[in-house]
């Protein structure tokens, strides 16, 4: 039901290419300026849209990772008050799968958005966008799947193939056809 | 009871559906989803389809009559009724329209179901149809045979509730429980049934069945498809055993 009324709804509004400029229905609010966007626009897409300038290495990362990360997530990453951030390979499709960035993380542009927006967690939005870039690569080099020296920046960080990229299936429930 | 089935909530919210924003705002062609970013120190954010936007999300201010509390997301949150609760960010932002999902964290690395076979299903946002006895539950004791009523809770993320069953013999048989009013789509529905204990060891199971007609399923036949690593969308039918000393406790039955 809602289906055919919302498409009688969406095709005009798709169909107006200007439709953005329109006055809206009820006419509140203000288009917001681009200095406005950008102080907030912090999310990053899976194809590296959004991320800003700066770059980092694995080894810078590491000074970044002991400083700030260590406390909570353990020497290496492997784990202490809070969750592994390495290891697991291998284990998605055993009785006690360890789900972590490596193992399991299906891109790599969710590592510096996160670290980014929440890390560290008594402190988030203080690390600066060379030490997210930076210690994005120490997790990355940690799980084996860029070198040591490699540079995360904008440019290459959405290259990186996680090797569970390919691990996630859409949602098949279409009850009651396929229930479960 | 709080520990198998306390992550579930019901409530009247109070706002502006979102598809009123949208069209204040406009849309562009290509728009498919929203990311909702929360103002928490950790700007919680999810990616929310576009589908789901025009149809019954809502930004709220309200919840029970009153202004939203602090600690659930004052001024404003998002509610997207039927999904996964995680997706109703609090102290809502910011919504980017954008043409693809964010991945973000939460989206992937928690809010996904890992199955047997080591793949995940992702962006499984509706709640599917489930029911649980909330009396006789675990804890609970009967003091003496006799007449009681057995209730509790049924509610589906794809629409109303059509009817609930419950068995007091571990599901060899069953009988269809009385709904209670309101009936309301997305929304915990209160189910009763009569039953006259007779002293013996019984166990307690519900069922629910929506108006999509889908069934709630056993949790044998769920574990057979999810495995047992999709926890945030179990939907299994619940049991509670009464022993002959009236005392109630959880069992898989």
């Amino acid at each position: 039901m809602w289906m055919r009324k919302h498409l009688i709804y969406l095709l005009p509004v798709f169909g107006l290419a200007a439709w953005a400029q329109q006055p809206g229905r009820y006419g509140v609010g203000r288009v917001p300026t681009a200095d406005e966007i950008g102080a907030w626009d912090i999310s990053i897409g899976p194809d590296g849209k959004g991320l800003p300038p700066g770059g980092g290495t694995a080894a810078d990362g590491k000074q970044v990772y002991d400083a700030r990360c260590k406390r909570c997530h353990g020497d290496e990453a492997k784990g202490g008050d809070e969750g592994a951030l390495t290891g697991g390979k291998g284990t998605l499709r055993t009785p006690k799968p360890l789900k972590t960035v490596g193992s399991y993380w299906p891109y790599a542009t969710t590592l510096f958005d996160y670290v980014r927006r929440s890390m560290p967690f008594k402190n988030p939005g203080t690390l600066s966008n060379d030490q997210v870039y930076a210690v994005s690569a120490y997790i990355l080099q940690l799980n084996g799947i860029i070198k040591e020296g490699d540079r995360m920046d904008a440019t290459t960080l959405p290259k990186v193939q996680m090797p569970n990229r390919n691990g996630f299936v859409a949602d098949p429930r279409r009850p009651p056809v396929s229930p479960y | 009871m709080q520990r198998s089935h306390g992550l579930a909530s019901c409530s009247e919210w109070t706002g502006v559906p979102l598809s009123i924003l949208l069209q204040e705002a406009g849309l562009q062609r290509g728009a498919q989803w929203l990311i909702a970013e929360g103002a928490d120190a950790c700007k919680m954010s999810r990616s929310v389809p576009v589908y789901k936007a025009l149809r019954d999300a809502m930004v709220v201010y309200g919840q029970n009559g009153e202004a939203l509390r602090p600690e659930q997301g004052y001024p404003l949150r998002l509610i997207c009724p039927g999904f996964e609760g995680n997706i109703n960010v609090k102290w809502l932002r910011r919504l980017k329209v954008v043409d693809r999902p964010a991945y973000t964290k939460d989206e992937t690395s928690k809010y996904t179901e890992l199955l047997g076979d080591g793949k995940a299903r992702i962006f499984t946002f509706e709640m599917d149809a489930k029911s649980v006895i909330t009396y006789p539950s675990g804890g609970d004791k009967l003091e003496k045979p006799g007449l009681y009523e057995i209730s509790g809770l049924a509610w589906s993320g794809r629409g109303r509730i059509r009817r609930v069953d419950v068995s007091i013999n571990g599901g060899r048989s069953w009988a269809t429980a009385r709904l209670q009013e309101p009936i309301l789509p997305m929304a915990f529905t209160r189910f009763r049934m009569p039953w006259s204990w007779n002293g013996s060891e019984a166990t307690l199971v519900s069922r629910a069945v929506d108006e999509s007609g889908y069934l709630q399923p056993t949790r044998d036949a769920l574990v057979a498809v999810r495995g047992v690593n999709s926890n945030y969308h179990c939907n299994a039918m619940k049991s509670w055993r009464v022993t002959n000393d009236g005392s109630v406790r959880n069992v898989d039955a």
